[in-house]
């Protein structure tokens, strides 16, 4: 588990985060949510000590990160994988080797083990062919799951996403998002993901956090967030008529009004059978 | 202000390479990776210029040199120490600082921007002694074998051009090298070309890993990197010529 606690992070005289405290569980698909310059790219950076905070306190499984001496926290570090946006491979290794440096640098495993690990690695991600191609000779989504590989390789407890999902088409979107939640449930780590993906929050967001102008907005997950009253996070979820639509949609199969799974060709047929109406509104309706 | 502000960043670099390296055996393969890219990668260019400095040297003292007082080996002799003090050091490296310290700036630039760096940083390596330690020791020990084997080609470039076209005959050309030859001349060669291998490597390491933006940015980082490299060689030149000589 990760707690921020009332953390502020400002550069020159621009506050980008003015207090943000949240708490980010373990086992859990985490994700921080909100338009761009909300400050969520400089809450992860400063999550992963790539940025210090002004003041607050960032704490790992109870200890507090923000206090922690270099040695400290270059060990804790071991124990943090991390998917970066644009992948972040290195340009000059094969994607085997890209898999096998954390495992280079930081055990002394023969070279037997390590190579097992890394196949194994790459199956569970699902690239099997790639072994010794180059990044810039694979696909954006391959790039990604080359780096969620990198990034587990070590087993690591903490997992840290930042836009999975960008540059990528809606399915392979999904397929990655999906590969990420299975992850992180299979090594019980604790997840955190950036995103602006409103895929990804409907369908892996099981603990959400969105940020307005560097302040915690709202919280919640994946199923709350459809009867969320607040105006900032509406307008940024649904922000077209089509998300709206689809939002009242879920709301109505929420509250068991309209079938879950329903035919919509059977539904445009006969629309009124497929109301899940309550007894009394039924009888209103008969008399 | 922005003048110390620099500085004290690249101090700052400078200082964060010192620790201790998490895997001994990855560091060593990237100094030796360094090793090649550095001193192989720059052998071709550093072997025509230097048997070419070498060449025009010769001609241009034979032309001069039109008092029948003065004997013929002396060409040699001013060939040797045009070479051995200024070209081979000061060139060879003003040149080094275009070809490897562009390399270095947009290397760790694109890495930079690419955010590889921030990559390693997380996984708990200390990014300035994993990149950038490697490629000043690899420059500290590569620059100054170069720049000995561009003292040997040099001189070979004005025996050859001297020979070739009947200056003078080999015989005479070899009596001036030896004429009044000084150790203390590739000293004083060595320590300017140990200098200028730290300058040529930390500068462009410098403005490289500390780029902010993209592809614009990593372009104005290495001509910065470069055209201050130059004249801090060239600084630096003086500096030692006025303590040393």
């Amino acid at each position: 588990m990760i707690e921020i606690k009332d953390v502020k992070k400002g550069f020159d005289d621009k506050q980008i985060l003015k207090g943000v405290s949240a708490v980010f569980e373990t086992g859990k698909t985490n994700l921080i949510i909100g338009t761009s310059g909300s400050g969520k790219t400089v809450l992860q950076k400063c999550l992963v000590g790539l940025f210090e905070v002004d003041s607050g306190e960032i704490i790992y499984d109870g200890k507090s990160f923000t206090h922690m001496v270099e040695d400290e926290r270059k060990h804790l570090r071991q124990q943090i994988g991390m998917l970066f946006q644009g992948s972040a491979l290195f340009d000059s290794m094969t994607v085997q080797r890209n898999v096998k440096f954390p495992l280079d640098m930081f055990t002394d495993w023969s070279h037997d083990k390590k190579m097992k690990q890394v196949n194994e690695t790459l199956e569970r991600v699902n690239l099997k062919d790639a072994h010794n191609k180059f990044p810039a000779e694979i696909s954006g989504g391959m790039k990604k799951r080359v780096g969620i590989a990198r990034a587990i390789v070590l087993n690591p407890k903490y997992l840290f996403c930042d836009e999975p999902n960008s540059g990528l088409d809606p399915q392979t979107s999904m397929v990655i998002d999906l590969l990420i939640r299975e992850i992180t449930k299979e090594y019980n780590m604790t997840t955190i993901i950036n995103t602006h993906d409103m895929n990804s929050v409907m369908e892996i967001g099981e603990n959400i956090l969105y940020m307005y102008q560097g302040e915690r907005e709202w919280v919640g997950n994946n199923k709350e967030i459809i009867f969320s009253k607040s105006a900032k996070l509406n307008e940024f979820i649904f922000a077209s008529e089509f998300l709206r639509d689809a939002k009242d949609m879920r709301m109505l199969e929420e509250k068991g009004i309209i079938d879950n799974d329903r035919n919509m060709e059977d539904v445009m047929r006969d629309p009124e059978s497929h109301l899940l109406m309550g007894e009394n509104d039924k009888r209103d309706k008969s008399e | 202000m922005k003048f110390f502000s620099v500085l004290g960043n690249y101090l700052l670099l400078i200082k964060g390479m010192f620790t201790r390296p998490e895997n001994i055996k990855m560091y060593w393969k990237e100094l030796m990776h360094q090793c090649v890219e550095i001193g192989i990668g720059s052998l071709g260019i550093v072997s025509i210029i230097s048997v070419f400095m070498g060449a025009v040297s010769a001609a241009q003292t034979a032309y001069q040199l039109t008092n029948p007082l003065i004997p013929k080996s002396t060409l040699g002799q001013i060939v040797r120490d045009t070479v051995i003090l200024e070209f081979a050091p000061t060139l060879v490296c003003i040149v080094l600082a275009g070809v490897v310290g562009s390399k270095i700036a947009s290397e760790l630039g694109n890495m930079r921007s690419t955010e590889q760096i921030d990559a390693l940083e997380i996984m708990g390596i200390n990014t300035k002694s994993y990149l950038v330690a490697p490629k000043i020791l690899a420059a500290l020990i590569t620059i100054p074998l170069l720049v000995v084997i561009a003292m040997f080609l040099g001189i070979w470039g004005g025996r050859l051009t001297s020979t070739l076209t009947n200056i003078v005959s080999g015989d005479t050309y070899d009596k001036g090298l030896l004429d009044g030859f000084s150790a203390i001349n590739v000293y004083f060669a060595l320590a300017k070309a140990y200098t200028f291998a730290f300058i040529i490597s930390s500068i462009p390491a410098f403005y490289g890993y500390n780029v902010k933006g993209g592809a614009l940015e990593i372009g104005r980082a290495s001509t910065t990197a470069v055209v201050t490299s130059c004249i801090l060689v060239l600084f630096a030149d003086y500096i030692l010529a006025a303590l040393l000589l």
